[in-house]
């Protein structure tokens, strides 16, 4: 809670100056939200009574999340694309560098279209920074791609700098450019999820991040090897402890039912997520065989000694081969479009699940408070039955104290449950659209591949009936 | 073990002079004539109008219908076997006669064991699947066991259609016990024992191939360049059967598992809203159309593709055995010829002794039967060749139509479901 992000609403944003890249996913998004500015005001004001209605006594640190949900209900023009993931450096200390573009007409950016060259570790410095910040206020941070040890050794290893990985998805369908731009398109959602968030997006960090051209300095905590990441892991084994052991008795409904709703979504997605993934590796496995079968029939084209049948065969064997790579392509569809898509998802359950817990943390936090004041209140009675004066009053002071720390605790948990219904409505209405636009689109390039297939198709049979 | 075989074939064999044209019906209403077998003339006709699959045998009904005056009536239903099919396939292959002809290879054996073993890998695995999977999977099989099933059937009718259209083969008397006779022809499954006969066989006549190859220098350039081409073809066959069978398999599987897809999309469909719902239960109907679809071309892919390529892989062989069978005639050719030699050297001062002209006969004998089934055997290759080409070339139409129309209906499929799924809010 370093900096309150106590930025006015951005109202003079030129919301009706339409976007640029309308194909993109959360073009979707942008256009959905109502952007008439009066509807917003007055949403503002109802959410100023709302807060005035709250007890005088909040402290600042309290204040700003609520302050911040004001412009909840606002999308935010702007778009970000990662291109070129580059090589740089050589052996164990190199790394991959990503480009950033953003392009955006909010007036708190001083350019419109920016772009900076970030690595991977900037990016988990970033959600680092911002889970920081924001979770405690239970706000749902979106989450970023894993570290990958494996992966990434496995990148600095190989010596020929694989740029071309972008968007070359025919690429000998090496692991390295499949890495890189699994990589690449999980940072870009990233990004754009956050850029998307009404609060997120205007937090200086993350506007640093996409402007400034001097390098970041270098986040040393988020490398997994790290004495931080050991301390990291730590931390992350006694939360998971405190996780599994402490039962906070639930007296809000509606977050006993989206709790059970949200384990039973994890549940399924986690399924759905292997199902797809089983899908996208036996269509590249489909791939590799049928691969095998070009050549065999090339080889059996060779030895036929029947001219035209050896012409039809090897044509057969140039087929084979092109429809290996379409289904490469539909393995690459099932898995970029809708494998990563329910990956994304589950990673924005995870990132709940961490608000929901924040949420019992502040309860626990509240409870302990309350604990303190009895006993302090016990002492105080029995200071009194022992008539000794000095301590009723050291009592006394301590009941004050304990007093206002419980009315704190009660207040921070009243406003984190707040947050999290805003936040968790905002995230099913996206996540609906995000699951809608995925199939749709998934549904779309399975046609294409099909209609691809009906052409390959089309120019071999003249081929098969030119045997005679 | 084809003993008691040969012991029971006597009694119908013996009788086969009761000569019924029977009702003389030429007129025969075949539905399917098979597109493998040229049927030029209707005095033969085989099907197997039924099939059923016991445990681990299958039983074949096999249905002839005749006007060839050989048989006792102009129509008639045994039940045979595999092993009997072997065995009739055998029996051919034994016949000296037929050593220029290429003998229709003998249909493989009925393997179910690929859908059972699969049936039994979901019953092991069925917690993990929901009701609705397993139900799906299980139909899945079941499908798929009905094909291979089918697919086994079509390759023994096609087998008996091949010989009954033969010129030759057609009035093979194995052949009409075969069809006519209505007791079991004893062809016993093969017990272990057996299999390892068998293993010393096949290894046996290996060893002979090359022996022979080795040995016996071929004079014929014609057969010199055949015998290279079929080695070398056969091999070429044989590996793209096996990739092209991995294909397919592959392709099933790929289809299957729109099904665990589809049913997750389901189940995310029950925890949501209506307006969700709906789209979503759509979205899984479309995966599970998708899956149909794709099953049917991986059927296709196999039954056009991988099945000719099978077919002719085992042709190819036969035709190989052709020429075995020529060289091993040479190679005797080559020995009566050499004993002629020995009996004139030896015999140098007799004159015209009995053991040379013995020997003389035999060398005219062996070159006869030599002349005549090399020139037999280069009509059986030529054959060969050309019926080759025409079935590649069907089955290559077939192919691509099929996977046209294939593409088609999944390109329809899923515009239908863009269509749909977008009206749906």
């Amino acid at each position: 809670m370093s900096e309150e992000p106590d930025t006015p609403p951005f109202s003079t944003v030129d919301i009706n100056n339409d976007n640029r890249d309308d194909e993109d996913l959360f073009a979707s998004a942008v256009q959905e939200v109502s952007l008439d500015p009066e509807v917003n005001g007055a949403r503002e004001g109802l959410e100023k009574i709302s807060i005035s209605d709250a007890p005088p006594s909040i402290t600042t640190s309290l204040s700003s999340p609520i302050m911040e949900e004001i412009a909840t209900e606002r999308a935010n023009n702007i778009i970000i694309t990662i291109t070129e993931p580059q090589k740089i450096g050589e052996g164990m200390s190199s790394y991959v560098a990503y480009r950033v573009l953003t392009k955006t007409n909010m007036p708190i950016f001083s350019k419109h279209d920016f772009a900076v060259l970030r690595r991977f570790s900037d990016f988990l410095g970033l959600h680092e920074k911002l889970t920081e910040k924001y979770l405690r206020s239970g706000r749902i941070i979106p989450p970023a791609p894993e570290k990958s040890i494996v992966g990434t050794t496995k990148l600095k290893m190989t010596s020929t700098p694989s740029t071309e990985s972008a968007n070359g998805s025919a690429v000998a369908g090496s692991m390295q450019s499949q890495f890189v731009e699994r990589r690449r398109a999980a940072l870009e959602r990233f990004l754009n999820r956050v850029a998307q968030h009404p609060v997120l997006c205007i937090d200086p960090d993350f506007r640093e991040f996409l402007e400034s051209d001097t390098e970041l300095p270098k986040a040393t905590s988020t490398s997994a090897l790290s004495g931080a990441g050991v301390l990291r892991l730590f931390n992350k084994v006694g939360e998971t402890v405190n996780k599994i052991t402490y039962r906070m008795d639930e007296s809000d409904p509606w977050f006993e039912e989206r709790s059970t709703r949200i384990e039973a979504l994890e549940a399924c997605l986690r399924r759905m997520y292997g199902a797809c993934e089983a899908l996208a590796a036996e269509r590249r496995e489909l791939s590799m065989r049928t691969h095998d079968a070009a050549r065999a029939c090339a080889a059996l084209s060779g030895a036929d000694p029947h001219a035209p049948l050896s012409r039809a065969l090897s044509h057969t064997a140039d087929l084979h081969e092109k429809i290996e790579h379409l289904r490469l392509e539909q393995s690459n569809t099932d898995f970029y479009v809708l494998a990563e898509h329910v990956k994304d998802y589950l990673g924005l359950i995870g990132a709940i699940k961490d608000v929901f817990h924040e949420r019992v943390k502040v309860f626990q936090n509240w409870q302990h408070a309350q604990m303190q004041l009895t006993k302090r209140r016990e002492n105080k009675a029995k200071a009194e039955l022992a008539n000794r004066p000095e301590k009723i009053e050291q009592a006394a002071n301590e009941i004050i104290e304990w007093e206002a720390k419980v009315e704190r605790g009660q207040q921070e948990f009243d406003t984190i449950s707040r947050v999290i219904k805003k936040e968790l409505e905002r995230w099913d209405e996206l996540r609906l659209t995000e699951l809608r636009a995925a199939l749709l689109r998934y549904l779309d390039e399975h046609m294409k591949h099909q209609a691809q297939a009906i052409r390959y198709w089309d120019a071999f049979l003249p081929e098969a009936r030119a045997i005679k | 073990m084809m003993d008691c075989v040969e012991d029971t074939n006597h009694d119908p064999l013996s009788a086969p002079s009761a000569q019924t044209p029977g009702s003389a019906d030429p007129k025969l209403d075949k539905k399917k004539p098979n597109e493998n077998v040229c049927l030029a003339d209707n005095s033969l006709l085989v099907d197997i109008s039924d099939a059923l699959s016991e445990k681990e045998k299958v039983k074949f009904t096999v249905h002839t219908k005749t006007t060839l005056p050989e048989f006792q009536k102009s129509e008639f239903i045994v039940v045979r076997q595999h092993e009997e099919f072997v065995w009739l396939h055998d029996r051919y292959e034994e016949n000296e006669e037929y050593a220029g002809y290429i003998i229709p290879p003998a249909p493989p054996r009925p393997d179910f064991d690929a859908s059972r073993e699969k049936l039994q890998r979901l019953g092991e695995g069925e917690g993990a699947l929901t009701r609705e999977e397993f139900l799906k999977m299980k139909e899945e099989l079941e499908d798929e066991y009905l094909a291979t099933f089918k697919k086994t059937v079509a390759m023994h009718e096609v087998f008996l259609q091949r010989l009954a259209a033969h010129p030759v083969f057609r009035n093979d008397s194995h052949l009409r016990v075969f069809l006519e006779y209505e007791q079991d022809l004893c062809a016993k499954p093969r017990g272990r024992m057996d299999l390892i006969g068998g293993l010393m066989r096949s290894m046996t006549t290996t060893t002979d191939e090359i022996y022979l190859g080795a040995t016996v220098r071929d004079v014929n350039d014609f057969f010199e360049q055949e015998t290279t081409f079929l080695q070398e073809y056969y091999s070429h066959l044989k590996e793209a059967v096996a990739k092209v069978a991995r294909m397919t398999t592959k392709h099933k599987e790929v289809a299957d598992a729109h099904i665990r897809l589809s049913s997750c999309i389901t189940q995310l469909a029950t925890r949501e809203q209506p307006p969700t719902e709906r789209f979503l239960t759509r979205a899984a109907e479309t995966f599970d159309k998708c899956r149909k679809i794709e099953g049917r071309m991986a059927s296709d892919q196999d039954l056009k593709l991988a099945d000719t390529l099978r077919y002719y892989m085992r042709d190819a062989h036969a035709a190989k055995a052709v020429l075995v069978r020529r060289l091993r005639c040479l190679a005797a050719y080559e020995a009566a010829n050499r004993n002629l030699e020995k009996a004139r050297a030896k015999n140098k001062d007799v004159h015209a002794p009995m053991e040379v002209q013995e020997a003389e006969q035999a060398q005219a004998d062996a070159c006869a039967k030599f002349e005549q089934l090399s020139a037999r055997a280069r009509e059986e290759l030529i054959d060969f060749r050309t019926r080759r080409v025409a079935a590649f070339k069907k089955s290559l139409l077939d192919l691509a139509e099929l996977e046209i129309k294939h593409a088609r209906s999944q390109q329809e499929l899923f515009r239908k479901s863009l269509q749909v799924l977008k009206e749906c809010q």
